[in-house]
């Protein structure tokens, strides 16, 4: 499942440099990535992050204002999205509505000049893929938004492309019909083997269906990893809180790879992280890495502090712990932890502590 | 609640009352006057037509009716010719209005918002000035010493003034003229709501722009157009200006002859037979033209 760039195969997509702006906004500045055959790669950043338009710079709908897109070792900087063999299935699904479904599925497949019968047995495959074969004769707006989908992704896949770019593609979906396709669309990849590119906004959705995301900031790419790499090593605060929860600790080493002195909580971290002496740094504890006593523990890490509100998630409990300082910290506590800790309520003198390597400490 | 929702029945019901009175009292009873007057005879006085029914001996007032005058509009060759010759140039002139709006209402539609503002303001206007004096500059523009025919034997490009004025050219050329905005604005209106994401869909699906523009944005366009041609085409059978003031003698509208009957034989009900048979054609090309969008729009 995880894929891996380099090692001599051509990427299915390489972006060299890419740069584009909009009446002087710069909305992809200086973009470089590889994509591998067969990921399921997602772009997430928040609105504005560039994400969507790096998506269209793939398809063909913008032009870079310098740097080179390459789909399979080929240039295709300059070709016209009719050109590329991309397919992309539009955030607003974008059907034709004065077609029936079946002809919306072979749209494509007519621009091709495919022979008839060809075109008939490929738009009854492509719909029964998707549970779809007795819908062929309905327009569009018969459909639910779930069978909008899944003619939408019909139509994209009916011309076999090398790459399918979804744009925010379970957007318009609830959320418990967001989660089951979640899970489709995952799975199929995995069927249909190509690189699917997909744009969201939504963290836990790239989290929980990519092989790779790359996190996007102002244009930029912020960090490209793995989900596990993202949430375990995030390189910054930006991209640590964007990817769950996180507890930041600003402040300055005080002893190389060991010691980072934090004004803001009033004691000195240990850390085991890499890290230079007097550096300006943030150290970064997940709330699940976190513990809760009522009495001091006998290990580094131990702030004291009062506990706030208790929030319980059904799995877990979230407890908010506000220190001396007035910071607030979050620990995630399992349904064991919190039966262990025994009777606890707001207002109650608690202390925090967490082991030194689950602490992480972001230079950015 | 309810008693809002009460409130709002009782103001619907007000609101819905008033309109249909006034499409009785200004729409509906002309026509029926109309068709009374197209029933009666003619005679000379005022009104210069039979009542249609008369108070005799009986309980019951007489009938007077007679189908004498659609009769005569059925079996006079030039009232049939004058039917047909407007169809032809109403149908004509609409459909080169069409070829013509289409791509100005298409490129307004595609401009930006600041020029398309004022694109749109170029296009309504002409509706500032009187109609009647814009169709009667035309008479300035293509008489025999007019500006144009002046312009074109000064070019050297003509040595006789070309005849233009009082011909079917004219005709066309002024209903296209003072209809266009009637094509342009519903053309507009539905490229204008139109998805343009679905463009790049078809172009993702490997279309080349013209190929997309034929496949998605003209059929989804067509209402608009429908809708155009049916505001052209019906007032410019009717026409009655145009064809006066640009037409040859030979241009046979039914508005001139309408307008001739009326006034110059002051045979009432003749002309009212005219009008009522130009009703029902108008009537029914609009139901063919709706029923023929309606089955395009619920096939399944």
């Amino acid at each position: 499942m995880m894929a891996n760039t380099g090692a001599g195969e051509t990427p299915a997509i390489r972006i060299e440099g890419v740069s584009k702006s909009f009446g002087g906004v710069p909305a992809v500045a200086g973009v470089s990535l590889d994509i591998a055959r067969g990921e399921f790669f997602c772009l997430v950043g928040a609105s504005g992050s560039g994400k969507t338009t790096l998506l269209r710079l793939i398809a063909g709908f913008e032009t870079p204002d310098s740097g080179r897109v390459l789909i399979d070792g080929e240039d295709m900087t300059s070709r016209p999205p009719y050109a590329r063999p991309v397919n992309m299935m539009f955030q607003s699904y974008a059907l034709f509505p004065h077609l029936t479904v079946a002809d919306n599925v072979a749209f494509g497949l007519e621009e091709e000049r495919r022979p008839r019968n060809e075109i008939r047995e490929r738009v009854s495959a492509a719909l029964a893929m998707f549970d779809m074969g007795t819908y062929g004769a309905r327009k569009p707006h018969q459909l639910s938004g779930g069978q909008r989908q899944r003619v939408a992704l019909a139509r994209a896949l009916v011309k076999n492309p090398k790459i399918l770019l979804l744009d925010e593609p379970l957007g318009a979906l609830d959320k418990k019909l967001r989660e089951r396709a979640q899970l489709e669309l995952v799975a199929l990849r995995e069927r249909v083997g190509i690189t699917f590119v997909m744009v969201t906004h939504d963290q836990e959705e790239a989290m929980s269906m990519a092989s790779r995301i790359a996190l996007m900031r102002d244009g930029a790419l912020c960090q490209v990893g793995t989900p596990r790499e993202l949430y375990d090593a995030p390189q910054s605060r930006f991209a640590a809180d964007f990817f769950g929860v996180a507890n930041l600790f600003g402040g300055r080493v005080t002893k190389a790879g060991a010691a980072v002195d934090c004004t803001e909580v009033w004691s000195t971290l240990a850390v085991k992280d890499d890290c230079t002496q007097g550096a300006d740094v943030t150290v970064m504890v997940r709330p699940e890495h976190i513990a809760l006593s009522k009495d001091a523990p006998a290990q580094p890490n131990v702030l004291a502090g009062t506990l706030g509100n208790i929030v319980f998630l059904g799995n877990a409990y979230v407890c908010y712990v506000t220190l001396e300082t007035g910071k607030t910290v979050q620990a995630r506590l399992g349904p064991a932890d919190m039966a262990r800790l025994g009777a606890i309520e707001a207002g109650d003198a608690v202390y925090l502590s967490w082991d030194p390597a689950a602490a992480r400490v972001l230079t950015s | 609640m309810s008693m809002m929702a009460g409130a709002g029945r009782g103001l619907r019901r007000v609101i819905l009352g008033a309109t249909t009175a006034w499409l009785l009292a200004f729409t509906l009873l002309p026509v029926l006057i109309v068709v009374a007057v197209s029933l009666s005879e003619p005679r000379l006085g005022a009104p210069p037509f039979t009542p249609l029914f008369e108070w005799g001996a009986g309980f019951w007032p007489v009938f007077n009716g007679t189908i004498a005058s659609y009769l005569t509009v059925a079996s006079d060759s030039l009232y049939v010719a004058a039917f047909v010759s407007s169809l032809r140039i109403a149908a004509t002139s609409a459909m080169i209005t069409l070829v013509i709006a289409y791509p100005m209402a298409y490129a307004i539609a595609r401009a930006s918002d600041r020029a398309r503002f004022v694109l749109l303001m170029l296009v309504i206007l002409p509706f500032w000035t009187s109609f009647l004096i814009r169709t009667y500059a035309w008479t300035g523009l293509l008489n025999t010493n007019g500006l144009i025919n002046n312009t074109l034997i000064n070019l050297g490009v003509i040595s006789q003034p070309l005849t233009l004025l009082h011909t079917e050219f004219a005709v066309h050329l002024g209903i296209v003229y003072s209809y266009l905005p009637f094509m342009v604005l519903p053309i507009y209106a539905v490229l204008e709501r139109m998805d343009w994401l679905l463009i790049e869909a078809a172009q993702d699906l490997g279309s080349r722009p013209y190929r997309a523009f034929f496949r998605v944005t003209l059929p989804l366009s067509l209402p608009g157009a429908f809708a155009g041609w049916l505001l052209v085409f019906i007032p410019a059978l009717g026409e009655f200006i145009i064809p006066d003031l640009l037409g040859g003698p030979d241009t046979l509208m039914l508005g001139r002859v309408l307008w001739t009957e009326f006034f110059n034989n002051r045979d009432w009900p003749v002309a009212s037979a005219l009008a009522v048979v130009l009703l029902l054609v108008v009537l029914l090309s609009a139901l063919l033209l709706v029923k023929a969008l309606q089955r395009r729009d619920a096939a399944p």
